[in-house]
């Protein structure tokens, strides 16, 4: 179980778990109720590098898209195959098994605590 | 601390937020979008029952002793047709043959007709109709904030109702599909109706909003043991697009006519005379008007509302060398992943010398091409007991 409170949060309501230079990258579960059932996910190629408040994938559900901004600059290391193969599990567990991509990144931007997300969602 | 209702609320929004629902605006109403899973809410209506609540629809009553006539001048079908305790589909139009809302209308007295309109066009309708019926002896009577409207749809709705406790609704047994009853459950007079949005058998059923509160938690408990979930408007908008059905200001608005949503059929041409809109129907749609067509494609990736449409450069032959068309030919109204189908579909408005399908297609998912083939409407059609 991921401990929620510490990990990092953006606007996106995406979350981010540091680990060395390796960035773990959700979206949460706040985001994911909002989103409904997700149906489909859209994530970029392993080795692909991405750019902090890029959209780099997209979560669809029934009723609507939502889209998958980078927290960071970096390169993707691991994209999760587990939810492309089944997109329920962002709902069913935002912040362990529906992980999204892992992505190696050059440097870590301010990036908010769960305080001030819990803040933003309120 | 649980939000204050808004200002229009259904009579059941305490409920609502007690049971975790989220919600959203609809037409200015905060109505429960879903429960927490809008996928489980759909397969429910489709292989059990699901309760929903769309107090936010518009009531209006028309009654006199021209009833029946003033609505054969205000609306496009030929009410005074209808049986007592009939109901009916039919549409408003505009005098420019435009589709100012579509509409069931139940008959429930020779004299009484209650027509049930969209809650965002309701005080249009209630406006139009009062206008449209002045010159007959008639009186219209907008009793929408009265009227709480709960629907329970699916295969094991039927049951539900029987197993009731304390409804009580003469005829019922043998209540038909379009027909509505009237009687009561405990000391609240409800109607009953045997009408829906969602391509499953099932019921509408009107009542008091005091009371609606204490059938929604009845009849959730009549039905748990059945699978009777309470179901949102998200698995409503997929279950109603699965069926082909409708929805105003998708597939249906001022700037579309009848014959272009294939609901030509519903305006009552031949069997009766002058009505608001006749001179338009009669003149048709404009050549080379869109028509409404149903669209599948593969893989998971949906088409959505506002999407292009495209003939499919990829699939058709090249053979004078000439550049492939980029302009679209046509607009997706709705669209999503068929929970009950497993592929995308979509409603979506072509250039009619494309909608039977000899043209290969494309949806341009937010700039890529999918292909999409033309299929009849509806999807998804219930295996008739």
């Amino acid at each position: 179980m991921a401990d929620e409170t510490a990990l990092k949060y953006t606007p996106d309501h995406e979350w981010v778990a540091v680990d060395g230079d390796v960035a773990t990258i959700g979206i949460t579960a706040y985001a994911a109720e909002k989103l409904g059932d997700v149906v489909y996910v859209d994530l970029p190629a392993v080795g692909s590098s991405v750019t902090a408040a890029s959209v780099v994938g997209e979560i669809e559900s029934t009723k609507s898209v939502g889209e998958l901004f980078a927290p960071v600059d970096g390169e993707v290391v691991e994209a999760n195959r587990a939810v492309l193969d089944d997109a329920s599990l962002v709902n069913s567990s935002p912040f362990d098994d529906g992980w999204l991509i892992r992505v190696r990144f050059t440097e870590l931007p301010d990036l908010l605590d769960h305080a001030a997300y819990q803040e933003l969602t309120a | 601390m649980p939000d204050s209702p808004p200002s229009s609320a259904s009579p059941l929004h305490a409920l609502h937020a007690a049971a975790g629902a989220s919600f959203t605006d609809f037409a200015g109403w905060q109505m429960p979008v879903s429960y927490g899973s809008d996928l489980a809410e759909h397969h429910a209506v489709r292989t059990a029952a699901g309760l929903f609540d769309i107090s936010h629809m518009g009531e209006i009553v028309v009654i006199g002793p021209d009833a029946a006539a003033a609505l054969d001048h205000a609306l496009a079908g030929r009410l005074s047709a209808s049986a007592l305790w009939q109901a009916k589909y039919t549409l408003m139009l505009a005098p420019e043959g435009g589709i100012v809302d579509d509409l069931i209308v139940y008959r429930t007295a020779d004299d009484r007709f209650l027509v049930v309109a969209n809650a965002g066009n309701r005080a249009e309708v209630a406006r139009e109709l009062a206008a449209r019926t002045a010159g007959f002896d008639a009186q219209v009577f907008d009793e929408s904030d009265d009227i709480a409207l709960l629907a329970l749809q699916g295969p094991a709705a039927l049951g539900i109702l029987r197993a009731l406790d304390g409804f009580d609704v003469p005829g019922f047994a043998e209540l038909g599909y379009y027909r509505c009853a009237a009687g009561t459950w405990g000391e609240h007079d409800v109607l009953v109706a045997r009408t829906g949005y969602t391509g499953e058998d099932g019921f509408e059923l009107y009542l008091d909003p005091d009371a609606a509160p204490a059938l929604w938690r009845a009849l959730l408990e009549t039905g748990a043991d059945s699978g009777l979930i309470a179901c949102g408007l998200a698995a409503r908008d997929t279950l109603r697009l699965e069926a082909g059905m409708p929805l105003y200001g998708h597939e249906l608005g001022l700037d579309t006519l009848p014959v272009q949503a294939g609901l030509g059929r519903v305006v009552a041409l031949a069997t009766k005379g002058d009505f608001v809109g006749r001179d338009a129907i009669e003149r048709g749609a404009a050549p080379g008007a869109r028509v409404l067509v149903g669209l599948t494609t593969e893989g998971r990736r949906a088409g959505r509302a506002g999407y292009g449409v495209f003939v499919d450069d990829s699939r058709s032959e090249s053979t004078d060398g000439t550049e492939p068309p980029t302009e679209p030919v046509g607009i997706v109204t709705s669209g999503a992943l068929s929970p009950t189908l497993g592929h995308p579909i979509a409603m979506a408005y072509v250039a009619p010398e494309v909608a039977d399908g000899s043209v290969p297609l494309a949806i341009d998912v937010r700039g890529t091409r999918i292909p999409a083939s033309v299929v009849p409407l509806p999807f998804y059609t219930r295996e008739k007991k």
